[in-house]
């Protein structure tokens, strides 16, 4: 084979890669698209066009979904829970993921491995008796009910992430600190906690984007329509009215990812290495 | 030379100034899964006066359940099908995304979207798909003549579950390439080149370099990946809720009806206890393998 030849035969390869991806990314990323284009179509066109782009861009949808499905309260209560939430993990997991990662021993293990084996439990087992004990103390249908759940629920991945964190800061600088006279409290607040922030950022947003997607827990606590999150409220409207509301639900589901997309096309490259961060060995 | 007192290295703080937090994690956390699994072995229904301790009754009355069955071979079939789809076309696309094409940043961002959007969100659009009049697929289908009349999808018996388990692979797709795509990069370009000079093909650059250093990651994705898919719930729960007749009824759906629709939650426990035995033996199997393999 010529120089020519082969050359001619690595574009070739070349290209079919290129397709290969473009077939990736269009099946990934298509259907999305088509959710924003339905939700600008006004209801006639949905079932009869078969078009992709709307004939007559509408916004009515978005405020049909924000009028009648009460989206705007529903995102109200998601993102109060998921703040709410997120701040109280990251402030429960802070100390522990400091320990974990500058100490070990047998507690040390031990967390360790609770961590990885509460992957394993299916949420049935999790969610039956946080029911019993949040129906004891009146917490069923409140979101202080579903916050403490999902502090519970997140906490371990958090402690991963945060752990990951804390240990990619070389200890030689808290020990420096050390021998200088400092405390332990000023090491951690002027030498760790400075350097840990980004981390406590991108984790704390993780812990949002969680709990703002979270369904099954909110399904099975909240039971009140107006303490319902956009979750519960999207997919309770989805067999009640049938084939007419497509529109507004497509509007009211794009509402509902804006946030997350946003925060991900944000923190994308930090959420993968925080992930990353012990998961994969370098 | 021994420390000098006061001077402690980082970290050591006193173990008491953890327990504040410590505790509720525990109480919250570690002891309903043990009260969890208990509860099992119970026959409580929900607003029982109090709860019997009845040994395996429920698991017994489990092996002769149809439904539980059924939805276990549901759950096997979908948890197999979507961990095998996700790790090999991740595979496929991590290696894609790792080959310096053309716009391969645009692309590396483009192919997260699934992951940014929430399940209930991706069951909405993927019943919008699959939409008899209004969904692209049927649309695209028709006109390229390989349908003659749209497919109800999500209603058939027959397409049901292949349609709800094309979404569980989209869904999962994301996440599991860019741990691939991690793992990828820290294998050292000194190796390809080395290969390469050595006159390699392609194929056998990855079948000897790629594969084997890449394997742990695999085995981690897969055995992660079979966890959360066989506990998956709110995908299919809007797809379907399990229907038609069953045929999408995941062991989370069964165990949902069966806890909060008929108040069954000591059958339920036993059901989630059921699962975590299921999968735990499995994930361990797989990771076996992979200790036997790395002995030899």
């Amino acid at each position: 084979m010529t120089v020519k030849q082969r050359r001619l035969k690595l574009q070739a390869v070349r290209l079919l890669m290129g397709l290969a991806l473009l077939g990736y990314v269009l099946f990934l990323a298509f259907p999305l698209v088509w959710l924003l284009a339905t939700a600008f179509k006004p209801t006639s066109e949905i079932f009869t066009t078969g078009e992709f782009l709307p004939r007559a861009p509408t916004i009515a949808n978005f405020g049909e979904a924000i009028r009648d499905l009460g989206v705007l309260n529903s995102a109200w209560n998601t993102f109060f829970v998921s703040i709410t939430s997120a701040i109280i993990t990251l402030a429960i997991s802070m100390p522990i993921s400091y320990m974990l990662a500058r100490r070990s021993s047998a507690l040390n293990r031990a967390v360790m491995v609770w961590i990885l084996v509460s992957q394993t439990f299916p949420l049935i087992l999790i969610i039956v008796p946080l029911f019993l004990i949040l129906a004891r103390f009146g917490l069923v249908n409140s979101h202080l009910g579903l916050i403490i759940v999902y502090v519970v629920w997140s906490l371990p991945f958090v402690l991963w992430m945060l752990q990951g964190y804390i240990k990619s800061i070389p200890v030689e600088l808290e020990e420096a600190a050390t021998v200088d006279g400092a405390t332990q409290l000023q090491v951690i607040r002027f030498i760790l906690l400075p350097l840990v922030i980004p981390g406590l950022v991108a984790t704390g947003l993780y812990a949002f984007i969680t709990s703002w997607n979270e369904f099954f827990f909110a399904l099975v606590l909240l039971k009140s329509p107006e303490l319902m999150t956009i979750q519960v409220n999207l997919s309770r409207l989805r067999g009640l009215e049938g084939l007419a509301r497509w529109g507004p639900l497509a509007a009211g589901s794009v509402l509902a990812t804006l946030p997350t997309l946003i925060l991900f096309a944000y923190m994308q490259r930090r959420l993968v290495s925080g992930m990353l961060a012990g998961g994969v060995k370098t | 030379m021994t420390r000098r007192s006061g001077m402690q290295s980082p970290g050591h703080v006193p173990l008491w100034l953890f327990l504040p937090t410590l505790i509720p994690v525990f109480l919250l956390s570690v002891l309903p899964l043990f009260q969890g699994i208990w509860l099992g072995f119970t026959d409580y229904t929900l607003g029982a006066p109090e709860q019997r301790f009845i040994f395996f009754d429920n698991f017994s009355r489990m092996f002769k359940d149809s439904q539980f069955w059924g939805s276990f071979q549901v759950g096997a079939i979908w948890t197999f099908s979507v961990t095998a789809g996700v790790v090999v076309s991740g595979m496929g696309l991590a290696l894609l995304l790792n080959a310096k094409l053309p716009l391969q940043g645009l692309a590396r961002v483009l192919v997260l979207i699934p992951w940014a959007i929430p399940p209930i969100i991706k069951g909405v659009i993927w019943r919008l798909v699959y939409h008899p009049q209004a969904g692209f697929l049927n649309n695209g289908l028709v006109s390229a003549g390989v349908l003659s009349e749209p497919i109800d999808w999500l209603n058939s018996f027959t397409w049901s579950l292949p349609a709800v388990i094309l979404v569980g692979i989209w869904t999962g797709l994301p996440q599991a390439t860019v741990v691939l795509l991690a793992g990828l990069q820290t294998i050292p370009d000194e190796l390809y080149e080395a290969a390469a000079l050595d006159g390699a093909s392609s194929w056998a650059l990855f079948r000897f370099i790629t594969f084997p250093l890449l394997l742990p990651v695999i085995m981690a994705t897969t055995a992660l990946e079979f966890m959360w898919q066989f506990n998956s719930f709110g995908l299919v729960y809007t797809l379907t809720e399990g229907g038609p007749a069953g045929t999408t009824r995941l062991p989370m759906l069964f165990a949902y009806e069966e806890a909060f629709r008929f108040g069954n939650l000591a059958y339920a426990s036993a059901l989630g206890t059921a699962m975590v035995i299921v999968v735990g033996a499995l994930v361990l199997y797989t990771v076996r393998g992979q200790i036997a393999q790395e002995r030899s």
